[in-house]
C-alpha cells in the first residue's frame, strides 16, 4: 500500500462532495483524507486527496474522477510538492506538566492557543508525519481531543493545476 | 419571453428535436403535463409503469443514436425509474430522464411522495441536477442533452421541484450545437499502427462502442483491410454483419468456439468501444498474456481497467479507425483468415441437433421483414437469440447487456418500434415476461409492430442452467409453473395470441403472427432442461470451454 496526493478543481456546488465520495464508495477506494476549499475562482473549489492504494487504484481513480462533469482539473501532486496539514490538541494539563508541553510545543513550533487550569490547546502547521510526531509526544499528558484539517497540497515550481487537460476536453 | 419552468422545459426538448417521450403523470409533474397538453407538438406516450418507460426511453435511444426522454412524478415515480436509468449506465445509452419534485417549501420534510431521487441516481447517472431556480432550467436541459449524447454516452437525470416549474422566467430559444468529434491525430495511433501492423494472427473485437460512434463501416474496413476475423461482444452485434465472411461470432461466456479459439490463438487483439467486462474476459489476468492488445476507446478510465493492454487509443472509435486504416497495410488471404472457415465449418459440422427454441429463432430471422429489429430480454433466449439470430446492421438488436435487466424486453421494444416504424421480433422468456407483461397494453393501444417469441419453459432457465453445472441440480426456486395460459392473456389485452408446440407450428404461426402489424404473443413451449451452450465458466480460461453438455468435466 502506497500513500497518493491528489488535487482536484471542482464546480463550487452542492452535491460535488457527494460525488465524489460516493465515487469512491462504490468503486471501494481508501481515502485516508480529504479537504475542500474555496479558490481565488469563486466558481472552483479545491479537493485534495490523501488515498491508500495502488497504482492500478490511483489510476483509476483519477480517470473516474475526471470523468465527472464537476471536475474539471486534476493532478496527482508529486512526492517533493509543499504539503501541509493543520492540527488543534487539546492536551490535560496541569502546574506540574504544563512546562513540559510548552516544551514539545516549542521544539514542534507549535503554538499555544488556548490555556486553562486543566487544558492546553495547541495548534500547528506541518507536513503529516510531523504532526503525528507531535500526537505521540503528547500523548502521555492526555490528549483530550484533537481535529486534523487533513492534507492540502501545492506543487512546486511555475506548474499549477491549470496547466492540466481536463479528460472531457481530449475526446 | 417570458414563460413558467414547465413551459420552458417543453421549448428546450423541441429545441433537442424531440419529438416523442415517455412517462407517466403525478402530482409534481402537473405542471410539465399541462405545458405539454398545451403545446401539443411532443407525443406523449404513456405505460403502464415508469420502468417501461424508462426502458422504452432506452429502445428509443439505441435504434435511433439520439437521446430517449422519459418523465415521471416525484417518489414512486421516480424510484420505478431506477432499474431503466441503471439498464442505460450500464450499456451507456443516452437517456434523459426527467423527474418532479415537491416544491421548495416541502423539500426535506419528508413530504408526500418526497424522495431524494439526485441521491438515488447519483451512481447510475453520468450525471443529474436537481434544480431550485426557474433561471437554471433551460441551461441545465440543454447541458443534460449534450452530456448524454457526448463521449462515452449515458442517462442524466433532471429533478425538478414543482415551484420551479411554475415559476417564470425569461426564455430565449437557442440551437443545440452538434456533437463534436474529435480528431484523433495520426502520432496517437502510429505505435497502435505499428504493433497491427506486425500482427500475425489478429483479432478484432467489436464492442457497444462501435454501435455508439457510428462507427460499422469503419470496422469493416479495417478488417477487410487487415483480412483479421472479427468477434463482437453481445453489445457488439449488429456493428459487424453476421453474414459477412470474417465474422466469428459472438464471444465470451456463450460465445462461438470459434471465436474462442481464434483469441486463444491470436497474437493480436484489437478491441473496439469494449471494456473486456467479466462475461467477456472472464479471467481478466490470464485472457490476454503474451499477446500485443490494442484497445481504442473513448473512456479513458476503461483503458487497463480489466485487462492490462499493451496499446491504447483514446478517442471515438469512428475518428480512431479513420486515422487508423489508411496507416495500415492491406493484407490479403491472412491464414489467419483461413483458420477462422476451419474452425467455423468444424463448428456447424459437429454442432448439436437444434432445439425447438432456436429453430424457432432460425425461422424467425428468415422470415422477418427486412430491417426488423430484435430486442431480447435476459437469460437463456437472450444468448440463444445473440447465438442463432444473425444480426446484419448497427441499432437492429437492443439487450441489456451490463445490468441484465429481466423485464426490460418489452418497454425497450415499445421504444424501438415507435422510434423506427419497423417491425420488432421480441425474444423473451416466461420468467422475464412476468416481470413485465402489463406494457403489452402499451403495445396495443399504440398497434405496434411487436412479435413476442416467448420462449416458455416454465423455467427460469439460465439459473437452472447454474443450478446444473454448481449446486448438484438442486432446482430451487427457478421451476416456475405457472398456469397463465399466455394466449389467452395476450388476447385479453387484445393483442393476438399464438402457440408453437412442435417443429411443424414454426412456419405457419410465424407467418400469420409477423404478417400482423400488431401485437402477437407467441407462446413457444420449450423443453425446461435446454442448456446454453457452448460456455465458459465464469473466471475460467477460453481453452476451458463447453461445447458437450454431457461431457463436461
Amino acid at each position: 500500500m502506497n500513500k497518493y496526493t491528489i488535487s482536484a478543481l471542482v464546480s463550487n456546488k452542492s452535491g460535488v462532495l457527494t460525488r465524489v465520495a460516493a465515487l469512491f464508495a462504490r468503486r471501494g477506494y481508501n481515502i485516508e483524507s480529504l479537504s475542500v476549499c474555496k479558490t481565488e475562482n469563486e466558481a472552483l473549489s479545491r479537493m485534495t486527496i490523501v488515498l491508500n492504494g495502488d497504482d492500478y487504484i490511483l489510476g483509476q481513480m483519477m480517470k473516474q474522477m475526471d470523468k465527472l462533469i464537476d471536475v474539471k482539473k486534476i493532478k496527482r501532486v508529486e512526492d517533493d510538492a509543499v504539503s501541509r496539514e493543520l492540527i488543534l490538541i487539546k492536551v490535560r494539563t496541569d502546574a506540574a506538566t504544563r512546562s513540559q508541553i510548552l516544551e514539545i510545543s516549542q521544539i514542534f513550533r507549535a503554538k499555544v492557543v488556548d490555556v486553562s487550569p486543566e487544558a492546553t490547546i495547541l495548534e500547528l502547521t506541518g507536513k503529516p508525519m510531523k504532526l503525528d510526531g507531535f500526537v505521540t509526544m503528547l500523548m502521555p499528558y492526555g490528549v483530550m481531543e484533537l481535529a486534523r484539517t487533513g492534507v492540502t497540497s501545492i506543487s512546486r515550481g511555475k506548474q499549477t493545476i491549470q496547466d492540466e487537460t481536463d479528460y472531457k476536453e481530449k475526446i | 419571453m417570458k414563460k413558467n419552468g414547465a413551459e420552458i422545459l417543453i421549448e428546450c426538448l423541441k429545441e433537442q428535436g424531440v419529438k416523442t417521450v415517455f412517462g407517466y403523470p403525478g402530482g409534481t409533474v402537473l405542471d410539465i403535463y399541462d405545458a405539454l397538453y398545451r403545446d401539443g407538438n411532443i407525443e406523449h406516450v404513456i405505460t403502464s409503469h415508469e420502468q417501461g418507460a424508462a426502458h422504452a426511453a432506452d429502445g428509443w435511444a439505441r435504434v435511433t443514436g439520439k437521446t430517449g426522454v422519459v418523465i415521471a412524478t416525484s417518489g414512486p415515480g421516480a424510484t420505478n425509474l431506477v432499474t431503466g436509468i441503471a439498464t442505460a449506465y450500464m450499456d451507456s445509452i443516452p437517456v434523459v430522464a426527467i423527474t418532479g419534485n415537491v416544491g421548495a417549501n416541502f423539500l426535506g420534510r419528508d413530504s408526500f411522495q418526497e424522495i431524494d431521487i439526485f441521491g438515488i441516481t447519483l451512481p447510475i447517472t453520468k450525471h443529474n441536477y436537481i434544480v431550485k431556480d426557474v433561471n437554471d432550467l433551460a441551461g441545465v436541459v440543454r447541458e443534460a442533452f449534450a452530456i448524454a449524447n457526448s463521449g462515452r454516452k449515458g442517462p442524466v437525470l433532471i429533478d425538478i421541484l414543482k415551484n420551479v416549474q411554475s415559476d417564470v422566467a425569461d426564455y430565449q430559444p437557442q440551437t443545440p450545437v452538434a456533437v463534436r468529434r474529435k480528431p484523433v491525430p495520426p502520432q496517437n495511433v502510429e505505435a497502435a499502427a505499428k504493433a497491427i501492423a506486425a500482427a500475425e494472427r489478429p483479432l478484432i473485437v467489436v464492442g457497444g462502442g462501435v454501435i455508439a460512434s457510428e462507427a460499422a463501416k469503419e470496422a469493416r474496413a479495417l478488417a477487410e483491410r487487415l483480412d483479421a476475423p472479427v468477434a463482437s461482444t453481445l453489445m457488439g452485434l449488429g456493428a459487424f454483419p453476421a453474414s459477412h465472411r470474417l465474422f466469428a461470432g459472438m464471444m465470451g461466456m456463450h460465445g462461438t468456439a470459434t471465436s474462442a479459439k481464434l483469441c486463444l490463438e491470436s497474437d493480436c487483439i484489437i478491441a473496439l468501444g469494449t471494456r473486456f467486462s467479466d462475461r467477456v474476459a472472464l479471467n481478466r489476468d490470464k485472457f490476454a498474456v503474451n499477446k500485443t492488445v490494442v484497445q481504442i476507446e473513448i473512456d479513458d478510465a476503461e483503458i487497463d481497467k480489466n485487462v492490462n493492454v499493451t496499446h491504447s487509443v483514446l478517442g471515438d472509435i469512428k475518428e480512431a479507425l479513420t486515422t487508423l486504416i489508411p496507416m495500415l497495410p492491406e493484407v490479403k488471404d491472412r491464414a489467419f483468415a483461413q483458420t477462422l472457415q476451419t474452425y467455423r465449418a468444424a463448428e456447424k459440422a459437429n454442432a448439436k441437433p437444434l432445439e425447438l427454441g432456436h429453430k424457432v429463432l432460425i425461422e424467425a430471422a428468415k422470415l422477418a421483414p427486412e430491417d426488423t429489429i430484435v430486442v431480447t430480454d435476459v437469460g437463456q433466449h437472450q444468448m440463444w437469440t445473440a447465438q442463432y439470430y444473425p444480426v446484419e446492421k448497427p441499432r437492429t438488436f437492443c439487450s441489456s447487456g451490463g445490468l441484465g435487466t429481466m423485464g426490460y424486453a418489452l418497454g425497450a421494444s415499445i421504444g424501438a418500434a415507435m422510434a423506427s416504424g419497423k417491425h420488432v421480433i421480441m425474444v423473451t422468456g416466461d420468467g422475464c415476461f412476468n416481470m413485465n407483461l402489463n406494457e403489452l397494453s402499451t403495445a396495443v393501444t399504440h398497434d405496434l409492430p411487436i412479435t413476442i417469441l416467448l420462449m416458455n419453459n416454465h423455467a427460469l432457465g439460465m439459473v437452472r442452467q447454474w443450478q446444473k453445472l454448481f449446486y448438484g441440480n438442486r432446482f430451487s426456486q427457478t421451476d416456475v409453473r405457472k398456469r397463465t395460459d399466455y394466449v389467452r392473456f395476450a388476447e385479453s389485452f387484445g393483442a393476438a395470441g399464438f402457440a408453437i408446440e412442435k417443429e411443424e407450428d414454426i412456419v405457419p404461426v410465424l407467418t400469420k403472427a409477423l404478417a400482423m402489424n400488431t401485437p402477437a404473443v407467441v407462446d413457444c413451449r420449450i423443453s425446461n432442461d435446454e442448456n446454453v451452450l457452448p460456455m465458459i465458466k465464469p473466471g475460467q480460461t477460453y481453452d476451458t470451454i463447453i461445447t458437450d453438455w454431457e461431457a463436461r468435466k
